[in-house]
């Protein structure tokens, strides 16, 4: 049983969440071993989100179980809990950075929960690892934006900085959510590949949600459709048909007949 | 009365709102003894008018002048020193008060409870208490315990100031934007070092500009304990009033005045280095 929890990076066991009355997820149950790569996909509101945070134990779930990296967050103390949380990176859609901190800075700032407060403080004063942010940073492009003001910088390189925090991170499990969303196609497609590049070199386990269907297919060997809260499927790339797409975006085409009201279900776009 | 077409609706609620209030203030008048007949008094007003008479020129001459710039520079280092102490105890008392560093807050949307508000409450109770006494009681206090001089106004700005520091730094904390802080917490990030990565930088230019604002204030109180006896400046201007020496009363406020504009323009400054 230890065994094989800790092959799993990440256990959902009928897990649902609730953000005051709204239900955002419902009996989710899903297993992702250590080092596998999944892109999660679904219409705007699905729960895609919601199950990303409930993965980088950021919210507890209402109801149902969770694993991560073999521990239970929500049983530990806060210490441990922290110590968990710092093995798990997630790449946030609009990357929260004060905008007058530098880029150098906030990059730097993925490890905090590995140094201690002293180095922490001190890297305030004077950046103690130009060069990693750096290598990190020319990998995304960037290289030219290190000590820029984040407060400067375009959605899509903002984007590119917190990719760039999470990867400095170095987590054993990282989560992305909705990380290429404010970039070119080109530059999606670049950055998608990195992570996954970076997740296959070093044995990291992936878990991104994307909008884009043709990116989530192209890049991720397994994928999972979410829709109102619910796991619709979860399946290899190559079994995701014509018809598991159509099921899973329904009501997002909205072509009713006249003559037939459609059952219009109200879906609250998040963000 | 005006045409129907032409009446605002808000007239009636406006007309009463300006009658209960001079009807709320009129005992406030009553029991304070406002009674601004008093100065137009025909021997009240001819003091006034000696005195005033006395403003012009101020004086100049160097000894005042020296005697003067020696009562400014230990205004300022009152008040200066006051602000540090105080900040000394306000910045962990506002990282204690302040319901911005909650763990729990952090992963139940800003909804914190818990043990931690155990801490929080107290440290609330003694900020208010620190800040409840006014500073010219604590001077008064403290000119019986450690004797006239500047001493006194440091320990009486350092206490009250903590107080009103604690207080807003915390409130500072709480209201600048929350998620760079939760995000680096849900990182594994500690609290001090979240605090400092992800509430600091959005709150500085606030915390700056409030903090030059009351070290202004603090110049002001350094002044009035010296009229109790606490040194700098308004040890002089008591003196200069009690003999009629209106000249010298002049150059003071004009001192005073020009500090005040020193201290607006460095909190200019800054707040422009910050935004």
């Amino acid at each position: 049983m230890a065994a094989t929890t800790s092959a799993l990076a990440v256990q959902l066991h009928g897990a649902g969440l609730r953000h005051a009355a709204v239900r955002a997820l419902d009996g989710v149950s899903l297993a992702i071993r250590q080092g596998e790569r999944v892109a999660i996909i679904g219409p705007s509101g699905a729960g895609k989100s919601s199950l990303l945070h409930l993965m980088a134990s950021a919210v507890p779930p209402s109801s149902g179980s969770l694993h991560v990296l073999g521990e239970q967050p929500w049983a530990l103390s806060a210490r441990a809990r922290q110590r968990l949380r710092a093995q798990v990176g997630l790449v946030h859609q609009a990357p929260p950075l004060p905008p007058r901190q530098r880029v150098v800075t906030a990059v730097l700032a993925g490890r905090l929960g590995q140094w201690g407060v002293l180095r922490g403080l001190f890297n305030l004063l004077y950046p103690s690892d130009i060069s990693g942010a750096r290598r990190v940073l020319a990998e995304l492009g960037l290289a030219d934006k290190l000590f820029v003001q984040c407060g400067q910088l375009s959605g899509g390189q903002l984007q590119r900085v917190g990719i760039a925090r999470a990867l400095y991170q170095q987590p054993r499990l990282l989560l992305a959510d909705e990380p290429v969303s404010a970039m070119d196609p080109v530059l999606a497609d670049h950055s998608l590949a990195l992570l996954n590049r970076h997740a296959q070199a070093n044995g990291v386990t992936l878990v991104a949600s994307l909008h884009a269907v043709e990116l989530a297919l192209a890049h991720f060997p397994r994928v999972i459709g979410i829709r109102d809260g619910h796991v619709l499927f979860d399946c290899p790339a190559e079994a995701v048909s014509e018809q598991l797409l159509n099921d899973l975006y329904a009501n997002e085409h909205l072509a009713p007949a006249p003559d037939q009201p459609a059952p219009f279900s109200v879906q609250m776009p998040r963000c | 009365m005006l045409k129907a077409d032409a009446r605002d609706p808000a007239l009636l609620p406006r007309l009463l709102l300006g009658l209960l209030a001079l009807v709320v203030l009129w005992p406030g008048i009553q029991l304070s003894e406002l009674n601004p007949s008093v100065l137009l008094q025909a021997e009240n007003r001819q003091q006034i008018a000696s005195f005033t008479a006395a403003f012009w020129p101020p004086t100049h001459d160097v000894q005042f002048m020296a005697l003067l710039l020696d009562a400014t520079l230990q205004t300022l280092a009152v008040a200066t020193a006051g602000m540090a102490l105080a900040l000394l105890l306000a910045a962990p008392a506002a990282l204690m008060a302040s319901r911005a560093l909650s763990l729990r807050a952090a992963s139940s949307n800003g909804r914190g409870a818990g043990w931690s508000r155990w801490v929080r409450m107290p440290v609330r109770g003694v900020l208010i208490f620190l800040r409840s006494v006014p500073e010219i009681v604590w001077a008064l206090l403290f000119v019986r315990a450690v004797g006239l001089g500047p001493t006194a106004g440091v320990l009486a700005i350092a206490i009250t100031y903590s107080g009103m520091l604690g207080k807003v730094y915390a409130e500072i904390f709480e209201s600048v934007d929350q998620r760079p802080a939760h995000a680096l917490l849900h990182a594994g990030a500690g609290r001090l070092s979240a605090f400092f990565y992800g509430i600091l930088p959005n709150a500085a230019a606030e915390v700056v500009s409030y903090t030059v604002y009351r070290w202004e204030c603090a110049i002001r109180a350094s002044v009035v304990m010296g009229f109790v006896g606490a040194g700098g400046l308004g040890q002089q201007i008591d003196l200069s009033m009690r003999m009629f020496a209106g000249a010298e009363v002049a150059s003071m406020l004009l001192t005073f005045l020009v500090l005040v504009m020193l201290a607006d323009g460095f909190s200019r400054l800054l707040r422009w280095r910050l935004t």
